[in-house]
Protein backbone atom coordinates (compact mmCIF):
# COMPACT_ATOMS: atom_id res chain seq x y z
CA UNK A 1 0.00 0.00 0.00
CA UNK A 2 3.06 2.34 0.94
CA UNK A 3 4.41 1.94 -2.40
CA UNK A 4 1.09 3.31 -4.40
CA UNK A 5 0.89 6.66 -6.28
CA UNK A 6 -0.91 9.21 -4.83
CA UNK A 7 -3.66 8.67 -7.78
CA UNK A 8 -4.05 5.54 -6.56
CA UNK A 9 -4.00 5.90 -2.86
CA UNK A 10 -7.13 8.64 -3.34
CA UNK A 11 -9.20 6.04 -4.84
CA UNK A 12 -8.58 3.34 -2.17
CA UNK A 13 -9.06 6.45 0.17
CA UNK A 14 -12.84 6.60 -1.80
CA UNK A 15 -13.38 3.34 -2.06
CA UNK A 16 -12.44 2.96 2.12
CA UNK A 17 -10.24 0.33 1.08
CA UNK A 18 -8.29 2.25 3.75
CA UNK A 19 -8.72 5.25 6.06
CA UNK A 20 -6.40 8.03 6.43
CA UNK A 21 -5.59 7.71 9.96
CA UNK A 22 -4.70 3.89 8.72
CA UNK A 23 -2.45 5.04 6.08
CA UNK A 24 -0.85 8.02 8.20
CA UNK A 25 -0.05 5.52 11.26
CA UNK A 26 1.52 2.94 8.44
CA UNK A 27 3.66 5.60 6.91
CA UNK A 28 4.79 7.03 10.86
CA UNK A 29 5.33 3.07 11.29
CA UNK A 30 8.06 2.84 8.23
CA UNK A 31 9.42 5.88 9.39
CA UNK A 32 10.18 4.80 12.87
CA UNK A 33 11.48 1.69 11.52
CA UNK A 34 13.70 3.41 8.84
CA UNK A 35 14.36 7.34 9.52
CA UNK A 36 17.38 6.17 12.00
CA UNK A 37 19.21 5.02 8.84
CA UNK A 38 17.94 7.13 6.11
CA UNK A 39 17.80 10.33 8.26
CA UNK A 40 15.17 11.19 5.55
CA UNK A 41 13.23 13.59 8.19
CA UNK A 42 14.72 16.46 10.37
CA UNK A 43 11.28 16.14 12.07
CA UNK A 44 8.09 14.16 12.25
CA UNK A 45 4.79 15.86 13.01
CA UNK A 46 3.41 12.71 14.22
CA UNK A 47 0.29 14.08 16.67
CA UNK A 48 -0.35 16.99 14.01
CA UNK A 49 -0.34 14.11 11.02
CA UNK A 50 -3.33 11.95 12.91
CA UNK A 51 -5.29 14.82 13.84
CA UNK A 52 -5.00 15.89 9.94
CA UNK A 53 -6.30 12.46 8.89
CA UNK A 54 -8.50 12.19 11.17
CA UNK A 55 -9.97 15.49 9.90
CA UNK A 56 -9.57 14.17 6.13
CA UNK A 57 -11.26 10.94 7.07
CA UNK A 58 -14.44 13.37 7.98
CA UNK A 59 -13.89 15.21 4.98
CA UNK A 60 -14.07 12.25 2.62
CA UNK A 61 -17.06 11.12 4.28
CA UNK A 62 -18.64 14.05 3.71
CA UNK A 63 -18.24 14.12 0.19
CA UNK A 64 -15.69 17.01 0.49
CA UNK A 65 -12.75 15.68 -1.19
CA UNK A 66 -9.73 17.00 -3.90
CA UNK A 67 -7.20 14.04 -4.69
CA UNK A 68 -4.79 15.23 -2.13
CA UNK A 69 -7.62 14.54 0.99
CA UNK A 70 -5.90 12.35 3.12
CA UNK A 71 -2.69 11.78 1.74
CA UNK A 72 0.76 11.89 3.64
CA UNK A 73 2.71 14.34 2.09
CA UNK A 74 6.40 15.58 3.32
CA UNK A 75 7.65 19.33 2.75
CA UNK A 76 11.25 20.04 2.36
CA UNK A 77 12.48 21.69 5.73
CA UNK A 78 13.23 24.96 3.73
CA UNK A 79 9.03 25.89 3.92
CA UNK A 80 7.99 27.33 7.17
CA UNK A 81 5.48 25.80 8.45
CA UNK A 82 3.08 27.29 10.88
CA UNK A 83 4.22 26.05 14.96
CA UNK A 84 6.74 23.24 13.53
CA UNK A 85 10.08 23.34 13.33
CA UNK A 86 11.57 24.73 10.34
CA UNK A 87 15.55 24.60 10.14
CA UNK A 88 16.39 25.02 6.40
CA UNK A 89 19.65 22.46 7.30
CA UNK A 90 20.91 25.14 8.99
CA UNK A 91 22.00 25.10 12.69
CA UNK A 92 21.07 28.94 12.48
CA UNK A 93 17.83 28.00 12.17
CA UNK A 94 17.90 25.02 15.12
CA UNK A 95 15.18 26.85 16.86
CA UNK A 96 13.17 28.40 14.76
CA UNK A 97 9.94 27.62 14.81
CA UNK A 98 7.74 29.12 12.17
CA UNK A 99 4.75 31.63 13.29
CA UNK A 100 3.42 31.12 9.81
CA UNK A 101 2.59 28.55 6.81
CA UNK A 102 4.64 28.84 3.30
CA UNK A 103 1.87 29.49 0.43
CA UNK A 104 2.49 25.90 -0.47
CA UNK A 105 1.91 24.07 2.50
CA UNK A 106 -0.81 26.70 2.94
CA UNK A 107 -2.55 25.06 -0.46
CA UNK A 108 -1.69 21.63 0.21
CA UNK A 109 -3.56 21.54 3.64
CA UNK A 110 -6.15 23.30 2.18
CA UNK A 111 -6.99 20.15 -0.44
CA UNK A 112 -6.57 18.26 2.80
CA UNK A 113 -2.80 16.61 2.55
CA UNK A 114 -1.75 15.11 5.70
CA UNK A 115 1.60 16.75 6.41
CA UNK A 116 3.97 13.81 7.57
CA UNK A 117 7.27 16.08 8.77
CA UNK A 118 10.21 18.12 7.78
CA UNK A 119 12.96 16.63 5.15
CA UNK A 120 16.17 16.93 5.84
CA UNK A 121 18.29 18.86 3.25
CA UNK A 122 21.53 20.52 2.22
CA UNK A 123 21.87 23.89 4.36
CA UNK A 124 20.07 26.41 2.96
CA UNK A 125 19.65 24.14 -0.36
CA UNK A 126 23.22 24.97 -0.88
CA UNK A 127 24.85 21.47 -2.24
CA UNK A 128 24.32 18.83 -4.62
CA UNK A 129 24.25 15.81 -2.24
CA UNK A 130 22.55 16.71 1.26
CA UNK A 131 26.17 16.57 2.79
CA UNK A 132 26.02 20.03 4.04
CA UNK A 133 22.97 19.62 6.55
CA UNK A 134 23.79 20.31 10.22
CA UNK A 135 21.14 17.06 10.78
CA UNK A 136 23.61 14.82 8.82
CA UNK A 137 23.76 13.28 5.62
CA UNK A 138 21.02 11.67 3.86
CA UNK A 139 21.36 8.07 2.83
CA UNK A 140 20.24 7.02 -0.53
CA UNK A 141 17.69 4.44 -0.29
CA UNK A 142 19.26 2.32 -3.24
CA UNK A 143 22.83 2.34 -1.30
CA UNK A 144 23.32 3.47 1.94
CA UNK A 145 26.95 4.27 0.96
CA UNK A 146 25.50 6.67 -1.34
CA UNK A 147 24.54 10.04 -1.43
CA UNK A 148 20.52 10.43 -2.44
CA UNK A 149 21.73 14.21 -4.02
CA UNK A 150 20.51 17.76 -3.10
CA UNK A 151 19.71 19.69 -2.16
CA UNK A 152 16.19 17.81 -1.73
CA UNK A 153 18.10 15.02 -0.83
CA UNK A 154 15.54 14.16 2.09
CA UNK A 155 12.34 14.49 0.00
CA UNK A 156 13.70 12.29 -2.64
CA UNK A 157 15.07 9.32 -0.45
CA UNK A 158 11.30 9.89 1.59
CA UNK A 159 9.61 9.58 -1.76
CA UNK A 160 11.57 6.66 -2.92
CA UNK A 161 11.96 4.30 0.30
CA UNK A 162 7.93 4.68 0.47
CA UNK A 163 8.08 7.15 3.80
CA UNK A 164 5.40 9.28 2.28
CA UNK A 165 3.35 9.07 -1.11
CA UNK A 166 4.84 12.67 -2.54
CA UNK A 167 7.15 15.64 -1.38
CA UNK A 168 7.99 18.99 -1.84
CA UNK A 169 11.03 20.16 -2.60
CA UNK A 170 12.63 23.16 -4.27
CA UNK A 171 15.33 23.93 -7.51
CA UNK A 172 17.36 26.56 -7.88
CA UNK A 173 20.25 24.87 -9.94
CA UNK A 174 18.66 21.21 -10.09
CA UNK A 175 17.68 20.55 -6.63
CA UNK A 176 14.88 18.88 -7.57
CA UNK A 177 15.96 16.84 -10.59
CA UNK A 178 19.04 15.76 -9.69
CA UNK A 179 17.84 14.07 -6.21
CA UNK A 180 15.39 12.73 -8.36
CA UNK A 181 17.25 11.06 -10.77
CA UNK A 182 19.88 10.01 -7.86
CA UNK A 183 16.91 7.96 -6.02
CA UNK A 184 14.54 6.69 -9.12
CA UNK A 185 12.01 9.05 -8.81
CA UNK A 186 10.32 11.74 -10.87
CA UNK A 187 10.58 15.40 -10.18
CA UNK A 188 9.50 18.90 -12.02
CA UNK A 189 11.06 22.85 -11.21
CA UNK A 190 8.40 24.69 -12.33
CA UNK A 191 8.44 27.72 -14.76
CA UNK A 192 9.89 30.32 -12.32
CA UNK A 193 6.86 32.43 -10.77
CA UNK A 194 4.33 30.01 -11.38
CA UNK A 195 4.92 28.44 -7.97
CA UNK A 196 4.77 31.46 -4.81
CA UNK A 197 7.72 31.61 -2.96
CA UNK A 198 6.12 32.80 0.25
CA UNK A 199 7.64 31.54 3.26
CA UNK A 200 9.85 29.53 1.18
CA UNK A 201 13.07 30.37 2.83
CA UNK A 202 15.24 32.11 0.09
CA UNK A 203 18.56 31.44 -1.36
CA UNK A 204 18.56 33.03 -5.08
CA UNK A 205 15.28 34.74 -5.27
CA UNK A 206 15.84 34.89 -9.16
CA UNK A 207 16.23 31.33 -9.34
CA UNK A 208 14.41 29.85 -6.62
CA UNK A 209 11.21 27.59 -7.52
CA UNK A 210 9.15 24.88 -5.54
CA UNK A 211 8.10 21.43 -7.22
CA UNK A 212 7.03 17.96 -7.05
CA UNK A 213 8.87 14.86 -5.87
CA UNK A 214 6.87 12.30 -6.73
CA UNK A 215 6.18 8.34 -7.60
CA UNK A 216 5.14 9.12 -11.30
CA UNK A 217 4.51 12.29 -13.80
CA UNK A 218 0.91 11.90 -12.91
CA UNK A 219 1.07 12.92 -9.04
CA UNK A 220 3.04 15.83 -10.25
CA UNK A 221 0.75 17.13 -12.00
CA UNK A 222 -1.80 16.81 -9.44
CA UNK A 223 0.51 18.27 -7.04
CA UNK A 224 0.69 20.96 -9.39
CA UNK A 225 -2.60 21.74 -9.60
CA UNK A 226 -2.23 22.05 -5.63
CA UNK A 227 0.25 24.63 -5.37
CA UNK A 228 0.45 26.35 -8.84
CA UNK A 229 -0.99 30.18 -9.38
CA UNK A 230 -0.75 33.86 -8.57
CA UNK A 231 -0.14 34.80 -4.80
CA UNK A 232 0.11 38.04 -3.92
CA UNK A 233 2.41 38.09 -1.15
CA UNK A 234 5.01 36.93 -3.53
CA UNK A 235 6.18 40.00 -6.12
CA UNK A 236 6.89 37.38 -8.44
CA UNK A 237 4.80 35.24 -8.63
CA UNK A 238 3.10 34.94 -12.26
CA UNK A 239 -0.46 36.19 -12.99
CA UNK A 240 -0.48 33.31 -15.55
CA UNK A 241 -3.83 31.50 -16.39
CA UNK A 242 -5.01 28.62 -14.35
CA UNK A 243 -4.41 24.86 -16.23
CA UNK A 244 -5.59 21.61 -15.32
CA UNK A 245 -1.94 20.03 -15.33
CA UNK A 246 -3.78 16.51 -15.57
CA UNK A 247 -5.03 17.39 -18.68
CA UNK A 248 -3.15 16.72 -21.43
CA UNK A 249 -1.47 13.41 -19.92
CA UNK A 250 -3.18 10.72 -21.89
CA UNK A 251 -2.56 13.17 -25.26
CA UNK A 252 -0.51 10.97 -28.19
CA UNK A 253 3.31 11.87 -28.51
CA UNK A 254 2.75 11.24 -32.68
CA UNK A 255 4.26 14.43 -34.15
CA UNK A 256 5.97 15.45 -30.27
CA UNK A 257 9.97 17.12 -31.67
CA UNK A 258 12.36 15.81 -29.40
CA UNK A 259 15.83 17.78 -29.48
CA UNK A 260 18.95 16.35 -27.99
CA UNK A 261 22.11 19.16 -27.10
CA UNK A 262 24.81 18.23 -28.82
CA UNK A 263 26.71 19.58 -26.06
CA UNK A 264 25.20 17.17 -23.62
CA UNK A 265 26.21 13.73 -25.32
CA UNK A 266 29.78 13.47 -25.40
CA UNK A 267 32.06 12.40 -24.04
CA UNK A 268 32.26 13.60 -20.34
CA UNK A 269 28.72 11.68 -20.41
CA UNK A 270 29.43 8.11 -19.02
CA UNK A 271 28.52 6.22 -22.07
CA UNK A 272 25.97 3.43 -20.05
CA UNK A 273 24.31 7.08 -19.25
CA UNK A 274 24.17 7.72 -23.15
CA UNK A 275 23.22 4.02 -24.05
CA UNK A 276 20.18 4.00 -21.42
CA UNK A 277 18.80 7.40 -22.77
CA UNK A 278 19.23 6.30 -26.56
CA UNK A 279 16.78 3.17 -25.12
CA UNK A 280 14.30 5.24 -23.63
CA UNK A 281 14.55 8.00 -27.09
CA UNK A 282 13.14 4.41 -28.78
CA UNK A 283 10.84 4.48 -26.65
CA UNK A 284 9.42 7.90 -27.14
CA UNK A 285 10.12 7.10 -30.96
CA UNK A 286 8.01 4.49 -30.96
CA UNK A 287 5.24 6.43 -29.75
CA UNK A 288 5.20 8.79 -32.55
CA UNK A 289 8.18 11.37 -31.26
CA UNK A 290 10.48 12.80 -34.35
CA UNK A 291 14.35 13.40 -32.70
CA UNK A 292 16.82 16.14 -33.87
CA UNK A 293 20.43 17.79 -32.53
CA UNK A 294 19.72 20.98 -31.23
CA UNK A 295 22.74 23.70 -30.12
CA UNK A 296 22.80 25.11 -26.64
CA UNK A 297 25.99 27.37 -27.50
CA UNK A 298 26.46 29.09 -24.12
CA UNK A 299 25.29 26.19 -21.93
CA UNK A 300 28.86 25.74 -20.63
CA UNK A 301 28.81 28.86 -19.19
CA UNK A 302 26.07 28.51 -16.99
CA UNK A 303 27.77 27.16 -14.04
CA UNK A 304 30.29 30.25 -13.86
CA UNK A 305 27.15 32.34 -14.46
CA UNK A 306 25.22 30.59 -11.81
CA UNK A 307 28.08 30.89 -9.10
CA UNK A 308 27.84 34.59 -9.52
CA UNK A 309 24.11 34.99 -9.17
CA UNK A 310 23.51 32.11 -6.71
CA UNK A 311 26.08 33.43 -4.59
CA UNK A 312 25.19 36.96 -4.65
CA UNK A 313 21.36 36.50 -4.19
CA UNK A 314 22.62 34.04 -1.07
CA UNK A 315 24.76 37.34 -0.12
CA UNK A 316 22.19 39.28 0.34
CA UNK A 317 19.12 37.07 1.67
CA UNK A 318 21.01 35.78 4.25
CA UNK A 319 21.97 38.64 5.36
CA UNK A 320 18.93 38.80 7.86
CA UNK A 321 20.20 36.14 10.14
CA UNK A 322 21.92 38.23 12.43
CA UNK A 323 21.08 36.84 16.18
CA UNK A 324 18.78 39.79 17.05
CA UNK A 325 15.34 38.93 15.71
CA UNK A 326 14.98 35.05 15.65
CA UNK A 327 17.70 32.15 15.01
CA UNK A 328 21.19 31.26 16.49
CA UNK A 329 22.48 33.54 18.94
CA UNK A 330 25.69 33.88 20.21
CA UNK A 331 26.37 33.62 24.02
CA UNK A 332 28.08 36.46 25.78
CA UNK A 333 28.26 38.96 23.07
CA UNK A 334 31.06 41.61 23.71
CA UNK A 335 29.01 44.11 21.34
CA UNK A 336 27.15 43.98 18.45
CA UNK A 337 30.08 43.53 15.94
CA UNK A 338 30.56 40.61 18.08
CA UNK A 339 26.84 39.47 18.08
CA UNK A 340 26.51 39.46 14.35
CA UNK A 341 30.08 37.80 13.65
CA UNK A 342 29.61 34.94 16.01
CA UNK A 343 25.91 34.21 15.87
CA UNK A 344 26.75 33.98 11.91
CA UNK A 345 29.90 32.01 11.90
CA UNK A 346 28.60 29.99 14.26
CA UNK A 347 25.40 29.23 12.69
CA UNK A 348 26.29 28.96 9.30
CA UNK A 349 28.00 25.64 8.00
CA UNK A 350 31.23 25.68 5.88
CA UNK A 351 29.52 25.70 2.22
CA UNK A 352 26.82 28.69 3.27
CA UNK A 353 29.93 30.93 4.60
CA UNK A 354 31.62 30.36 1.43
CA UNK A 355 29.05 31.44 -0.98
CA UNK A 356 28.09 34.08 1.43
CA UNK A 357 31.74 35.22 0.77
CA UNK A 358 31.61 34.96 -2.98
CA UNK A 359 28.48 36.51 -3.12
CA UNK A 360 29.50 39.75 -1.23
CA UNK A 361 33.38 39.52 -3.23
CA UNK A 362 31.17 39.54 -6.28
CA UNK A 363 29.09 42.49 -4.81
CA UNK A 364 31.70 44.53 -3.48
CA UNK A 365 32.82 48.40 -5.03
CA UNK A 366 34.16 48.02 -7.99
CA UNK A 367 33.56 44.19 -9.12
CA UNK A 368 29.77 43.98 -10.00
CA UNK A 369 30.27 44.93 -13.78
CA UNK A 370 33.06 41.88 -14.04
CA UNK A 371 30.60 39.73 -12.13
CA UNK A 372 26.80 39.68 -11.69
CA UNK A 373 26.43 42.24 -14.60
CA UNK A 374 28.44 40.27 -16.71
CA UNK A 375 26.53 36.83 -15.29
CA UNK A 376 23.47 38.61 -16.06
CA UNK A 377 24.68 39.33 -19.75
CA UNK A 378 25.23 35.74 -19.81
CA UNK A 379 21.67 34.45 -18.14
CA UNK A 380 20.90 36.38 -21.53
CA UNK A 381 22.62 34.30 -23.81
CA UNK A 382 21.46 31.09 -22.05
CA UNK A 383 17.54 32.06 -22.47
CA UNK A 384 18.30 32.99 -26.00
CA UNK A 385 19.60 29.88 -26.40
CA UNK A 386 16.31 28.04 -25.56
CA UNK A 387 14.06 30.13 -27.24
CA UNK A 388 16.18 29.26 -30.67
CA UNK A 389 15.52 25.87 -30.20
CA UNK A 390 12.20 25.81 -29.23
CA UNK A 391 11.43 26.87 -32.76
CA UNK A 392 12.58 23.52 -34.11
CA UNK A 393 11.50 21.44 -31.17
CA UNK A 394 8.66 20.96 -28.59
CA UNK A 395 10.88 19.47 -25.62
CA UNK A 396 14.60 19.18 -24.99
CA UNK A 397 15.60 15.71 -23.85
CA UNK A 398 19.06 14.65 -22.01
CA UNK A 399 20.66 13.57 -18.76
CA UNK A 400 19.93 14.76 -16.02
CA UNK A 401 23.43 14.14 -13.74
CA UNK A 402 26.63 12.92 -15.51
CA UNK A 403 26.22 9.61 -13.53
CA UNK A 404 24.73 7.69 -11.07
CA UNK A 405 24.70 8.42 -7.19
CA UNK A 406 28.10 8.86 -5.95
CA UNK A 407 29.72 7.81 -2.61
CA UNK A 408 29.13 9.87 0.67
CA UNK A 409 32.16 12.08 1.07
CA UNK A 410 33.44 11.22 -2.69
CA UNK A 411 33.12 15.34 -4.09
CA UNK A 412 34.35 16.78 -0.86
CA UNK A 413 37.90 17.32 -1.50
CA UNK A 414 36.83 20.54 -3.68
CA UNK A 415 33.49 22.90 -4.14
CA UNK A 416 34.19 23.35 -7.73
CA UNK A 417 33.82 19.41 -8.24
CA UNK A 418 30.59 19.42 -6.77
CA UNK A 419 29.44 22.65 -8.72
CA UNK A 420 30.04 21.01 -11.95
CA UNK A 421 27.71 18.07 -10.57
CA UNK A 422 24.66 20.52 -12.02
CA UNK A 423 25.93 20.89 -15.22
CA UNK A 424 23.04 19.61 -17.21
CA UNK A 425 20.29 20.77 -15.18
CA UNK A 426 21.82 24.73 -14.36
CA UNK A 427 20.85 26.58 -17.53
CA UNK A 428 17.30 25.77 -17.13
CA UNK A 429 17.14 28.03 -13.87
CA UNK A 430 19.10 30.94 -15.52
CA UNK A 431 16.27 30.94 -18.33
CA UNK A 432 13.38 30.27 -15.91
CA UNK A 433 12.11 27.41 -18.13
CA UNK A 434 10.59 24.35 -16.67
CA UNK A 435 12.28 20.81 -16.51
CA UNK A 436 11.63 17.42 -15.23
CA UNK A 437 13.66 14.33 -14.21
CA UNK A 438 12.63 10.96 -14.30
CA UNK A 439 13.66 7.72 -14.27
CA UNK A 440 15.16 6.19 -17.95
CA UNK A 441 16.75 3.02 -16.73
CA UNK A 442 19.17 1.43 -14.36
CA UNK A 443 23.05 0.76 -14.32
CA UNK A 444 24.51 -1.43 -11.33
CA UNK A 445 21.38 -1.66 -9.19
CA UNK A 446 21.19 2.34 -9.17
CA UNK A 447 18.87 4.64 -11.10
CA UNK A 448 19.32 7.25 -13.82
CA UNK A 449 17.05 10.11 -14.48
CA UNK A 450 16.51 11.58 -17.58
CA UNK A 451 15.28 15.42 -18.31
CA UNK A 452 12.89 16.91 -20.13
CA UNK A 453 12.85 20.83 -20.69
CA UNK A 454 10.79 23.04 -22.21
CA UNK A 455 9.69 26.89 -23.09
CA UNK A 456 8.19 28.88 -20.44
CA UNK A 457 4.59 27.30 -19.11
CA UNK A 458 5.16 24.20 -20.76
CA UNK A 459 4.69 22.01 -17.98
CA UNK A 460 1.60 20.06 -19.07
CA UNK A 461 3.35 19.38 -22.14
CA UNK A 462 6.40 17.82 -20.30
CA UNK A 463 4.27 16.08 -17.44
CA UNK A 464 2.16 14.65 -21.02
CA UNK A 465 5.65 13.32 -22.75
CA UNK A 466 6.65 11.88 -18.97
CA UNK A 467 3.24 9.89 -18.36
CA UNK A 468 3.01 8.61 -22.08
CA UNK A 469 6.61 7.49 -21.47
CA UNK A 470 5.50 6.11 -17.93
CA UNK A 471 2.80 3.98 -19.17
CA UNK A 472 5.39 2.13 -21.56
CA UNK A 473 8.17 1.71 -19.36
CA UNK A 474 8.21 0.16 -15.72
CA UNK A 475 11.60 2.03 -14.35
CA UNK A 476 9.42 4.37 -12.35
CA UNK A 477 7.89 1.61 -9.99
CA UNK A 478 11.37 0.05 -9.11
CA UNK A 479 11.60 0.43 -5.40
CA UNK A 480 14.71 -0.31 -3.82
CA UNK A 481 14.67 -2.78 -1.15
CA UNK A 482 14.84 -0.82 2.20
CA UNK A 483 15.60 -3.19 5.55
CA UNK B 1 41.58 35.82 -10.35
CA UNK B 2 43.86 34.91 -6.80
CA UNK B 3 42.82 36.05 -3.74
CA UNK B 4 45.08 36.69 -0.51
CA UNK B 5 44.74 36.01 3.18
CA UNK B 6 43.79 39.77 3.75
CA UNK B 7 41.65 40.09 0.97
CA UNK B 8 39.26 37.32 2.46
CA UNK B 9 39.28 38.67 5.99
CA UNK B 10 38.01 41.77 4.28
CA UNK B 11 35.31 40.06 2.66
CA UNK B 12 34.20 37.64 5.82
CA UNK B 13 34.03 41.21 7.73
CA UNK B 14 32.07 42.70 5.34
CA UNK B 15 29.99 39.55 5.27
CA UNK B 16 30.04 39.90 9.25
CA UNK B 17 31.34 36.70 8.99
CA UNK B 18 34.74 35.29 11.52
CA UNK B 19 37.57 33.03 10.14
CA UNK B 20 39.04 30.83 12.43
CA UNK B 21 43.25 31.68 12.10
CA UNK B 22 44.21 27.69 11.36
CA UNK B 23 41.47 27.23 8.49
CA UNK B 24 42.44 30.98 6.77
CA UNK B 25 44.75 29.50 4.07
CA UNK B 26 42.16 26.67 2.80
CA UNK B 27 39.16 29.20 2.62
CA UNK B 28 41.07 31.61 0.51
CA UNK B 29 42.21 28.58 -2.08
CA UNK B 30 38.77 27.62 -1.93
CA UNK B 31 37.39 30.61 -2.72
CA UNK B 32 40.10 31.45 -5.27
CA UNK B 33 39.14 28.25 -7.23
CA UNK B 34 36.03 29.30 -7.18
CA UNK B 35 36.98 32.65 -8.54
CA UNK B 36 39.07 30.85 -11.14
CA UNK B 37 36.16 28.87 -12.61
CA UNK B 38 33.77 31.99 -12.38
CA UNK B 39 36.35 33.71 -14.56
CA UNK B 40 35.56 31.23 -17.06
CA UNK B 41 32.51 33.77 -18.01
CA UNK B 42 35.13 36.53 -19.44
CA UNK B 43 36.02 33.86 -22.37
CA UNK B 44 33.19 35.73 -24.57
CA UNK B 45 31.77 39.22 -25.39
CA UNK B 46 29.08 40.64 -24.17
CA UNK B 47 29.60 44.28 -24.71
CA UNK B 48 26.12 44.15 -26.72
CA UNK B 49 24.32 41.85 -24.62
CA UNK B 50 21.55 43.63 -22.39
CA UNK B 51 21.43 41.73 -18.74
CA UNK B 52 18.95 39.62 -17.83
CA UNK B 53 17.31 40.33 -14.55
CA UNK B 54 14.10 38.60 -14.60
CA UNK B 55 13.93 35.52 -17.54
CA UNK B 56 10.66 37.14 -18.55
CA UNK B 57 11.56 40.79 -17.90
CA UNK B 58 8.58 41.20 -15.81
CA UNK B 59 8.42 44.36 -13.67
CA UNK B 60 6.98 44.18 -9.78
CA UNK B 61 3.87 44.41 -9.29
CA UNK B 62 2.19 47.35 -7.36
CA UNK B 63 -0.65 47.37 -5.08
CA UNK B 64 -2.50 50.00 -3.46
CA UNK B 65 -0.73 51.43 -0.85
CA UNK B 66 -2.78 50.36 2.54
CA UNK B 67 -2.44 48.57 5.69
CA UNK B 68 -2.66 44.50 5.01
CA UNK B 69 -1.26 43.00 7.82
CA UNK B 70 -2.46 43.03 11.21
CA UNK B 71 0.24 43.73 14.17
CA UNK B 72 1.54 40.37 15.09
CA UNK B 73 4.25 42.08 17.24
CA UNK B 74 4.19 39.58 20.44
CA UNK B 75 3.82 36.79 18.41
CA UNK B 76 6.82 37.09 16.13
CA UNK B 77 8.45 38.15 19.30
CA UNK B 78 7.91 34.80 20.83
CA UNK B 79 10.90 33.37 18.99
CA UNK B 80 13.67 36.53 19.36
CA UNK B 81 16.54 35.51 21.63
CA UNK B 82 15.94 38.29 23.87
CA UNK B 83 13.56 41.27 24.30
CA UNK B 84 11.95 43.99 26.70
CA UNK B 85 8.65 45.55 26.30
CA UNK B 86 8.46 44.59 22.41
CA UNK B 87 11.84 46.09 21.45
CA UNK B 88 14.93 43.20 20.47
CA UNK B 89 17.88 43.74 22.89
CA UNK B 90 20.71 43.62 21.67
CA UNK B 91 24.92 44.94 22.90
CA UNK B 92 25.35 47.60 24.19
CA UNK B 93 25.75 50.15 21.01
CA UNK B 94 26.34 53.86 22.47
CA UNK B 95 28.93 54.31 25.11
Amino acid sequence: MLSKTVAELSAALDRKDVSSVELTQAYLDRIEKLNPDLNAYITVCKEQALKQAAEADKQRAAGNSTPFTGIPIAHKDIFCTRDVLTTCGSRMLHNFVSPYDASVVERLQQAGAVTLGKTNMDEFAMGSSNETSYYGPVRNPWDSSRVPGGSSGGSAAAVAADLCAIATGTDTGGSIRQPASFCGITGLKPTYGRVSRFGMIAFASSLDQAGPLSKSAEDAALMMNAIAGLDSRDSTSLDHPAEDFTAHLQQSLKGLRIGLPRDHFTADLNPAVQTILQDAIKVLESLGASVTEVDLPHNHLSVPAYYVVAPAEASANLSRYDGVRFGHRAENPVNLEDLYKRSRSEGFGDEVKRRIMVGTYALSAGYYDAYYKKAQKIRRLIKQDFDEAFKSVDVILGPTSPHTAFKLGEKNADPVTMYLEDIYTIAVNLAGIPGMSLPAGMLQGLPIGMQLVGPAFSEARLLNVAHQFQLNTDWHQRRPEVK
Amino acid sequence: MALDNTDVEKIAHLARLQIKQPDIDEVTSRISNILTMIDQMQSIDTSAVTPMAHPFDATQRLRPDQVTETNQRDRLQQIAPATENGLYLVPKVIE
